[in-house]
Order: structure tokens, then sequence, then C-alpha cells
């Protein structure tokens, strides 16, 4: 059976959520998400035939909320939850670069 | 600034925009720019564990106004993930809109009688703002960013032109257009130094009538004199490159003002790589006619408009006139001109005077259009001369002041009226030999009583006035 996925796949997509893997969690999760894939891929032996895509499961449209300010949360109680802080920001690793 | 022969430039911009509204996009929590850092932060817009974000009704509504206002298709739209790892994003994820935005395919109309494209305008949430410490100075060990997310969450339009734009001019006078636009649709203040409205120029260039050439993409542009700048400074780097035998690499560009260059701030990633998925938090979102037809009543004029309207008060204005008409809807100042003339003042005296005296004003108290109006009028009656128009007007836009009393507590009264005719009558019977000529049908010699008046009255009197007195004994 051919792999719907390959190892450098899955490095690449690594490599970008930042996660630093071991060759053999490179092994692993390969197989495993390919296995997701596979899963997934099911659906397409059904006919679908003029089925529309369906984007969520819910048929609602619109959901809002009316513009209308509530309470924040407590700036020291959020920077207690945080590895680090300085002058009442996160403090991070500095990342190289710009934003995306 | 133009290219060598031969070549075009080829720009479209992307412009972002924060909406005006008081909360975030898919939280409570407040959306005010310069509060105390983290302190409008909660799980949604800290991207914590288990929160939900729910749509901001106002930010659809801003949203849709600016489509209105762009002559948009409003349209079915959903939201997706944009992933991508920085600190300044803490879900790891922004939530935008990808392939189908609310607003598709419009255009702006620019004063210049140009149209440039609008491809989309979509919502987004802001990200955090993150200042970097350290580098030269520190230890290495310690440098770090700090992250405020005060600013994440807040909601966005990005509004993307089409590849219509082949001048830096061009260039500005759509970013001034598009925030005329934006300003008259409440949905921003259009302050550009403080980051509401963000632009980035994608920049090509090509020979004329070939195909488009690699884009870089140039980032950082702050005020419209940047955005002109980078844009011919990015068009001639490329030409040298091209030109040299060299080839131009689709990337992301700084611009750094003090320098006046931009350089490479990193490869362009491809789309891919963001990952793109539906937000599965979220549903779509489909305006109803009614609700569309709603917002659309409740625009304002746009700037186009109010440049129609400008320019019919004006009858057949002179392109300077035009000019005027453009910089003074652009700061807004056409209500001004407006209650002018509809008082009664020459409509081209009362642009004159918004374009020269209101124009450079740091700020405008709208209650003294009265004192605007009421000293224009007194300009007009040869009260005033046009140099006294401008110390009373300046007066009475500080103050508030009844332009009367400042006139009269500044002697400026002692021309008006039967003064100034004393004062003609006394010197064409000093003069019967010019005079004879004026009266024979020599209208330089207007120019020689003038300047007998403005000698005899120090500089106090109206030339118009003078010319009236004139004409009417003539």
């Amino acid at each position: 059976m051919t792999h719907p996925l390959t190892r450098d796949e899955v490095a690449h997509v690594a490599h970008l959520a930042r996660l630093r893997l071991s060759d053999t969690e490179l092994d692993l999760f390969t197989a495993q998400l390919g296995q997701v894939l596979e899963h997934a891929a099911d659906m397409n032996e059904l006919d679908l035939e003029g089925v529309k895509p369906t984007a969520h499961p819910f048929g609602l449209v619109n959901v809002v909320r009316a513009d209308e300010v509530r309470t924040s949360l407590d700036r020291d109680e959020v920077l207690a939850m945080a590895p680090d802080a300085e002058d009442g920001r996160f403090a991070v690793p500095r990342i190289m670069g710009e934003a995306p | 600034m133009s290219l060598p022969d031969g070549w075009e430039m080829v720009v479209g911009l992307e412009v972002h925009t924060e909406l005006l509204t008081k909360t975030k996009m898919f939280c409570g929590c407040a959306n005010n720019f310069g509060a105390e850092p983290n302190t409008n932060v909660c799980p949604v817009c800290l991207g914590l564990p288990g929160s939900l974000p729910v749509l901001n009704e106002r930010a659809v509504e801003l949203a849709m106004a600016i489509g209105a206002a762009l002559h948009c298709t409003i349209a079915p739209s959903t939201f997706h993930r944009k992933n991508y790892f920085y600190p300044d994003m803490p879900k790891d994820f922004q939530i935008s809109q990808y392939d189908l935005p609310i607003n598709a395919a419009g255009y702006i109309d620019l004063p210049d009688g140009s149209r440039v494209s609008i491809e989309r305008a979509h919502l987004e949430e802001d990200t955090g703002k993150s200042t970097h410490l350290g580098g030269s100075g520190r230890l290495h060990g310690a440098d770090r960013s700090l992250v405020d997310y005060n600013r994440s969450g807040v909601p966005l339009v990005e509004i993307v032109s089409g590849p219509d734009i082949r001048s830096s001019a061009q260039a500005r006078a759509y970013a001034s257009e598009l925030r005329g636009i934006l300003i008259a649709t409440n949905a921003s203040d259009g302050r550009m130094e403080e980051g509401s409205m963000r632009i980035d120029a994608n920049v090509s260039v090509r020979r004329s009538g070939d195909a488009f050439g690699t884009r870089c993409e140039i980032k950082n542009l702050n005020s419209l004199r940047s955005l002109g700048r980078a844009i011919d400074y990015e068009a001639a780097r490329q030409v040298d490159l091209l030109e040299d035998g060299g080839t131009v690499r689709q990337e992301t560009r700084h611009w750094d003002e003090t320098r006046g260059e931009t350089s490479t701030m990193r490869i362009k990633e491809e789309a891919e790589d963001y990952r793109y998925f539906r937000e599965p938090d979220l549903v779509d979102l489909a305006p109803s006619d009614e609700w569309q037809a709603r917002v659309r009543a409740s625009l304002a004029p746009m700037p186009a408009e109010r440049r129609r309207e400008m320019t019919a008060l004006l009858g057949s204005p002179s392109d300077a006139q035009l000019d005027a008409v453009t910089v003074v809807v652009d700061l807004g100042l056409d209500p001004w001109v407006r209650a002018a003339a509809l008082a009664g003042v020459d409509a081209g005296l009362a642009l004159n005077r918004a374009a020269n005296e209101l124009a450079g004003l740091e700020s405008l108290d709208p209650s003294r259009v009265e004192g605007f109006v009421a000293t224009l009028a007194m300009e007009q009656r040869g009260e005033l001369s046009a140099t006294q128009t401008k110390t009373v007007l300046a007066e009475v836009l500080a103050s508030g002041a009844d332009p009367r009393d400042v006139a009269a507590a500044r002697g400026f009264e002692q021309l008006a009226a039967s003064a100034l005719g004393d004062i003609v009558a006394t010197l064409i019977a000093e003069h019967p030999e010019e005079w004879g000529r004026y009266r024979d049908g020599d209208d330089k010699l207007a120019q020689f009583f003038i300047g007998l008046v403005m000698k005899a009255t120090r500089g106090q009197a109206n030339g118009k006035a003078v010319i009236a007195e004139l004409q009417a004994r003539r």
C-alpha cells in the first residue's frame, strides 16, 4: 500500500509548527497521520454526485453578538499563567525575522 | 520620478484597516488604542483552550459598508484559519477569510478620472503587538520579545486592489481616496500614524506590453509619503536588476524610511504553507438582502459624490480649484464650504479660505463653522481685506469669538464702506489724468489706484472693494 503522506511532508509541517521531531517520532507520526488521512479518504468511496459540499454540520448562518464590551481578565492573573512576563507584557524568546 | 523609457511599473495595494467597533472581532474585550498592555484580553483573544469565538455584528456591518462604498458585491462568505507560528498570534492561527470573502469585485474612481479595481475586501482579526528587546548593547542571552495582546482579535478589513496602479502618484491618490471612503463609512479613523490604516504594496515592473513581472511585497509603509517613495525606489531597483541581466526574486521587502530604500525581509513562503482550512468554530456569514439594504441606506455621501457637489457649487471651476476641492474633501472640510455657500458667500472664496486657512490647522472645532461663515461674509462685503480676513479667521477659529468683535478690537473696521469711498474720491480728484484714462477704458489703471489706496491706508483696504468703488464712479 502506498503511503498517503511522506516523511518529508511530516517534517515540513513539523517545521512550520516549530516542532522538533526525532527520527523515531517522524516515522511514528508519518504512519499515524497517514492512517488519519486514509480514514478521511474513505469519503471518496461514496457516491456524492449532486450532494452540495457541507461546510458545517449546523444549518445556521449569521451567528453574531452585539458590539458590547464585557469585562476582560485581570492582567496580573493572566500574566501569572505565563512562563515569563515583563512590563505588563508576555516575555517570549526572541523570534528571528518578522511576523508573516 | 519616472522609470527609463520602455518600462512600466505595476502596483497593487493591500490596505488593512482597523474597524471602529467598541469590541474585538470575536470577543467582548474593548477595542481601544493606547490602553495599558494586556488589559483588554480574555480567553478568546489569548487563544486559551476551550474558548470559542462569536462574531461581532457591528464588524460585519462596517465591512459591508466598506464593500458597498467600494461598489463590491456583498456575498455569502466563510472564515478560515491561517496557520503560522509567531508569538503575536497566541492561537498560532489568524481567523481570516480565504476563498469566499464578504466583499468581492469592486472599484474606486480616483479624482484624476482613473479607476482602480478592488479584488476583495475581507474580514480578519488583527494580531498582538510585539516589542523586540536586546540586540546591540545587551547580552545575547537577554534577547527576547515582549507581547501585548490588546490588539489581538481587533477587527480588520483587508482591501486588496487589482494590479491596476501604474505610478507612485496614482498609488498615493488611491490610498488617499480609500482613506476618505473609510472615514466616510465610519469604519475607520484612517490614522496611519497609529496603525489603524496600514498599507503593503505589491510592486513589479515590465517592458511595456509584456506580461506581469515577478512582484515584491513592501511592508512598513506608514504614510502616503513612504508609500510613494518606496514604490519609486522599488520599481527602479527592479529595472536596474533586470537591465543588468538579473532576475527579480519574489520576496517580502522592508521599507527603511530613513535610508530611503527597501531590503529583503524574507523569501515569500508558498500560500500552502499557511495551511488554510475552514474555521470549524464559526458558521457561514450570509447577510440577508434586508440587512444589506439597511447598511446601504445608512451610508453617508462618499468623497467622489462630495467632490461633485463642491464642483457644482463652483459652477465652472479652474484646475487649481479642482485640486483644492480634492484637498478640502480629503480633509473633510467640504461641510464648511457648503455652509458658507448656502449663506450666500461665493463658493470660490469659501473654497479658497478652507483650502488655505483651515487645511493647515492641527484641530478644528466643528462649532466654529458659524464664525467661519460670518468672517467670509464680512470679507465678501468688503469689510475686511484678504489679509485682515486671515487674521480675524485665525482668532475666530481658535477662540470662537464673534468676527465683528475681533475686527473692531483690531481696528479693522475703519475702512468700512463710506471711509473707503471718501479715500477713493480724494485720490481720484488728485489724479485727474489717470482717472480720465481709466474712465476711457484702460483697466490697468485700476492697479494704480489700488496702490494709492493701499499706501493711504497702510495696506488696510480691500482690493476688491476699491475696484467696486472705482467702477461705481466710472
